[in-house]
């Protein structure tokens, strides 16, 4: 599987990554030539083997349902790069 | 008779999907301890964990996992003990991590059933696909600001129920029938409040239209419609203009679109135009979700009774019709308060109490049935007024209409205004004979065999006794002097 | 002399008031003051915090009411969210970010009465091998090779703890290991470091890299300093759901134990014809050091750890990409303009990672998207079970495993950048420990031809540190490694 620069494009849109066109043809080097490098797992068999997610071996703990977080409008907004009140603020989306 | 719509080329053929998310009635939010209540002030329920900062990993609310296992058993639907969150990821602004915890390929619930009664009287089966946990997101406002949108993170990580039905719904009508039905369902449960208004429930409405007899044609999704008048009107509109478009000669094309209830039209949802690729993989900060058997059949045993067992229940062992019975189930308040009624008592009689002029009484007050001015006990000791002959039933919707404006108990206004029955003979016999006295002419007529002025002197004999005379002995003594 | 002192026997003589917290922290205040303009080790710097801290751990250790760690000055690696500190994970895009909370690993270290001396350089959210990709600058290795003062990298991504550590500007400091960013820089830098199990140390605060893969662990002087570190780090967070509930054992006292009867695994895929022969012989030197103090060495097998560094470079770009995706500008952290919502997360996104961040969000972007997901993410994770089933199977026979940590010493600064999968080829030892969860460490044991320091790594049953510290002790104390860099405070 080998990336054109159009897949990469393609690629860095979803990931919400400005590239320029100029540079799109060596970063698809780069992407190809570690692509291609992962392609040594294709000789592993890996028929019946159930995919390990996560390295916890442990089922999920639950928590109460009680309250005891958020009220602090501030804390999360502290760190705002734009906010208008208590709101935080981004450039206008259209729906 | 199924519903179609007349085209230029024929008949067409409606088929609905629903996809409703029901945010799950639970004090703190799905991952996070923040609070869920509406209306409070922006970004004031959001924790570090709601608004994605470095660092933050959800913690599971073992509530919302109840909730939902309950909604599953309520819907006759499996419960799946091994289940998993995974991460969909896509950029919105009121999307803080960039991904939403869901369930994608591992739901908690899978297959069920609602069944769905319809105007006339009929029922239908709607098929449940599955349901699944996952994470609301936060509110884009859109409109307070010339070149900004703003952004509160309150709603951010409550939990939300996704209901997926089968595409086996086909009418405007089925729809909202689907809708109201599972509503109610929820409401029972206590698992969502099933208020539209306030945003906790909203149905994403997938309409294809097709001719008799077709596979399915291609689908647009209509995105959180926020009332079942709506999900109707935009399952029609959205199937009239799909019709057109295939008529004219052009194609479907599978989109987002949204109702624009103002217009009564749809339209396509800009801000999702861009193909979408969520790549959805299992959440790496949560393990799978593992429940145990005895743990549902715990909250199995727990469950009050449903609509359909209240129903059917009603039907049976109180010989209501399935209309009466539907109506009153379709909120548990209500089906609880006509039980206090009945109980002991005449269940029709209740059923007609309760469906008539309490509802009437209701909606010229504007208030619920939890807000009723008359109680249940009340409505009751008036039935056993009516049952022990104290007072006629047309007396007794006089003291009802004062028991809805003053809250007064019924025998009180009977004492206070006289309207006690009148069972003495001798006073009905001699009302009777002074309304004879003054008819000589109708009691004539009557005597030479017109029928129907009986009812006339039973009227005046009423009219003469304030209308408190027991019916039936007015009835018996008019139809003695008569004849 | 306070440049003498490890960890341990600065807190003996603190309990024995023959020096106070002021004084030391002072001493490491001047050393960074001194030595950072070089070996720029640090992001940020907390000298007023870290006096503050002091007095507060003097005033405790004058009442006798002191923890474990009562007024030992630390580094702390810039991952670690600290509160009311900046904390940038060595990204630009981090950079104004100054977080509201302290990560638990770090509050850990606080309730024990640490200070803290400031923010350690690292590579940008940790992805890199040599330090070589913080927006910060590069980390100056204090180790050069005999007579050659080209500067060399302290390997990555914890790289400014490895080199603060190495070169005396903390007595210990903390770090995380998504691959190997523990143990490469330790074995790079001369000193000892541990990534334990997954789930032993809570990631709750901790910036996330590759979440089923990210551990904290410390890196500190020596094996004994790493474990009393680790015994404040650790510990049940139920603010993590990976955070496993079991007790803390005793990890300082399980240094004594010694390996006698141990069974050590030695795994043959290991061995390669490109390893340098100076790192074979001292790793058959570490083994005929654990034989004589009794242990007993065994060939294995673990067939599929040649596949876990590929693995690795699907599994960790993936989570990465999803875990990378909350940094857009609008709730914290830097923002670049744009016209519309989708140009600001574009330019705030391009202009705050920097070229390997950006590549590694790319190949997991890819790695997940649809059509692709099965082909590679899916696989990898079935190599991976396969990875920890090599383990699993072989922990049935031996109690630890012994390998070199990393397939060099440390490089100079600048090469291997233009090459990422040479770069990558740092951690092809690491990074199977880390596939399977399981508990690593890095001892030095010698020095190359150049006089760099090479580090042995040692690993161990999941949560089954003890194993480890006792292995790792013995190779320690039967390497007598008294090297010490050509950069280090107090000369
Ligand atoms: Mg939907
Ligand atoms: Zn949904």
């Amino acid at each position: 599987m080998s990336l054109d620069p159009a897949a990469v494009r393609r690629i860095a849109k979803l990931a919400r990554i400005r590239v320029a066109d100029d540079a799109l043809p060596q970063l698809a080097g780069e992407l190809n030539a570690i692509l291609g490098w992962i392609e040594q797992l294709n000789e592993v068999d890996i028929d019946g083997v159930t995919p390990l997610t996560g390295a916890a071996q442990m089922t999920l703990a639950w928590r109460a349902d009680v309250v005891n977080d958020g009220g602090d409008a501030e804390r999360v907004l502290s760190n705002a790069p734009d906010r208008d009140g208590q709101f935080y603020a981004v450039p206008k989306v259209v729906e | 008779m199924a519903y179609t719509i007349e085209g230029n080329s024929g008949r067409w053929e409606v088929v609905v999907g629903l996809e409703v998310h029901a945010q799950v009635i639970s004090n703190a939010k799905l991952f996070s301890g923040a609070a869920t209540a509406f209306g409070a002030a922006p970004n004031s329920q959001v924790s570090l964990v709601d608004a994605a900062f470095p660092g933050m990993l959800p913690v599971l609310n073992g509530e919302c996992v109840a909730q939902a296992v309950r909604t599953g058993l309520g819907l006759n639907a499996e419960i799946h003990l091994h289940s998993r969150f995974d991460r969909k990821n896509y950029f919105y602004a009121d999307l803080p991590s960039g991904y939403q915890i869901s369930q994608y390929e591992h739901p908690i619930v899978g297959k069920g059933v609602i069944e769905i009664e319809l105007a006339d009287g009929s029922t239908r089966q709607i098929g449940v696909t599955r349901l699944h946990l996952e994470q609301d997101a936060g509110k884009s406002l859109h409109d307070q600001h010339p070149t900004k949108t703003f952004v509160d993170l309150n709603r951010s990580g409550v939990a939300l129920m996704e209901i997926v039905s089968e595409p086996d719904i086909r009418s405007p009508e089925e729809a909202g029938a689907y809708v109201r039905k599972l509503r109610s369902i929820l409401r029972y449960l206590g698992t969502c409040d099933g208020n539209m208004e306030e945003g906790s429930l909203r149905a994403d409405v997938n309409v294809s239209v097709r001719k008799a007899g077709e596979a399915y044609r291609t689908r647009c999704e209509i995105k959180n419609v926020n009332s079942i008048r709506f999900v109707m009107q935009a399952v029609e509109v959205e199937a009239l203009r799909q019709i057109k478009v295939w008529e004219d000669g052009g194609e479907v094309v599978q989109e987002t679109r949204l109702f624009d209830s103002a217009r009564g039209t749809t339209r396509p949802m800009r801000s999702k135009e861009d193909a979408h690729d969520y790549r959805y993989f299992p959440d790496p900060d949560l393990r799978p979700l593992v429940l145990d058997p005895a743990w549902v059949e715990s909250l199995r045993a727990a469950l009050p009774e449903l609509p359909d067992a209240k129903r059917a229940r009603f039907i049976g062992d109180f010989g209501l019709s399935p209309y009466d019975a539907g109506v009153l189930v379709a909120e548990q308040s209500t089906a609880s308060y006509f039980e206090t009624v009945a109980a002991g008592r005449d269940a029709k009689l209740a059923a007609n109490w309760v469906t008539g002029d309490l509802f009437a009484a209701l909606n010229r007050k504007s208030v619920t049935i939890e807000g009723s001015p008359v109680t249940p006990a009340a409505l009751g000791a008036l039935l056993d007024l009516i049952g022990n002959k104290t007072i006629n039933g047309k007396i007794a919707k006089q003291v009802f209409d004062e028991m809805v404006e003053t809250g007064a108990a019924p025998d009180a206004i009977v004492q206070a205004r006289g309207l006690r029955q009148v069972v003495d003979t001798s006073a009905i016999d001699a009302a009777v004979d002074a309304v004879i006295a003054a008819n000589p002419d109708k009691a004539a007529e009557y005597r030479s065999g017109k029928d129907k002025l009986f009812g006339f002197f039973v009227g005046q004999v009423m009219k003469a006794m304030a209308g408190k005379g027991n019916p039936a002995l007015v009835n018996d003594a008019v139809k003695s002097k008569l004849g | 002399m306070i440049s003498d002192f490890t960890l341990a026997s600065a807190r003996a003589a603190l309990r024995a008031r023959r020096v106070s917290s002021t004084e030391l922290t002072r001493h490491f205040l001047g050393a960074i003051d001194a030595l950072n303009p070089q070996l720029n080790a640090f992001i940020t710097v907390t000298a007023d915090r870290a006096l503050v801290q002091a007095a507060a751990a003097d005033a405790a250790l004058a009442s006798g009411d002191h923890g474990a760690l009562t007024g030992i000055p630390l580094a702390i690696k810039d991952l670690f969210c600290t509160d009311g500190v900046r904390t940038t994970a060595g990204s630009r895009i981090l950079s104004p970010f100054v977080p509201p909370y302290e990560s638990t690993v770090t509050a850990n270290l606080l309730r024990d009465g640490a200070v803290f001396l400031g923010k350690a350089n690292m590579d940008e959210f940790a992805m890199g091998s040599s330090n070589a990709t913080s927006a910060y600058g590069p980390v100056v290795n204090p180790w050069t090779r005999t007579g050659d003062n080209r500067p060399l990298v302290p390997g990555g991504s914890s790289g400014g703890s490895a080199a603060a550590v190495a070169a005396g500007l903390a007595l210990g400091a903390t770090a995380t290991d998504t691959g190997g960013s523990i143990r490469q820089p330790a074995s790079f830098c001369g000193i000892a470091g541990i990534k334990p199990t997954y789930g032993r140390c809570s990631r709750w605060g901790v910036v996330a890299f590759a979440s089923s893969l990210d551990q904290a662990g410390p890196v500190a002087r020596n094996v004994q300093d790493c474990a009393i570190l680790l015994g404040s780090m650790a510990g049940y967070d139920p603010k993590d759901s990976t955070s496993a509930n079991i007790p803390v054992p005793d990890f300082a006292a399980a240094c004594r134990r010694g390996v006698k009867g141990l069974r050590i695994g030695v795994p043959r895929e290991y061995r390669s014809d490109d390893m340098p022969p100076e790192i074979e012989a001292l790793w058959q030197q570490g083994l005929a050091w654990l034989r004589d103090a009794g242990a007993e060495i065994v060939d294995v097998s673990l067939p599929h750890t040649k596949y876990g560094l590929a693995t690795y470079y699907i599994v960790a770009p993936a989570e990465a990409s999803s875990n990378l995706a909350r940094y857009d500008g609008v709730r914290f952290g830097a923002r670049s303009d744009g016209a519309d919502l989708t140009a600001l997360y574009e330019n705030t996104r391009a202009d705050g990672f920097g070229a390997e961040v950006q590549r590694r969000i790319m190949i997991g972007t890819y790695v997940l998207s649809a059509g692709y997901y099965d082909a590679y993410y899916i696989r990898a994770q079935k190599i991976r079970s396969l990875i920890l089933k090599d383990f699993t199977e072989v922990f049935a026979k031996v109690d630890a495993l012994v390998t070199p940590t990393a397939p060099s010493a440390a490089f100079a600064l600048g090469d291997r950048l233009d090459d990422p999968i040479k770069m990558y080829f740092n951690d092809v030892f690491t990074v199977p420990a880390n596939m399977a969860g399981i508990p690593g460490m890095s001892v030095p044991a010698g020095l190359d031809a150049h006089g760099l320091p090479l580090g042995l790594q040692v690993l161990g049953r999941p949560f089954d540190e003890e194993t480890v510290f006792a292995v790792a002790q013995t190779i320690e104390d039967a390497a007598g490694f008294l090297a010490r860099p050509s950069v280090r405070a107090g000369g």
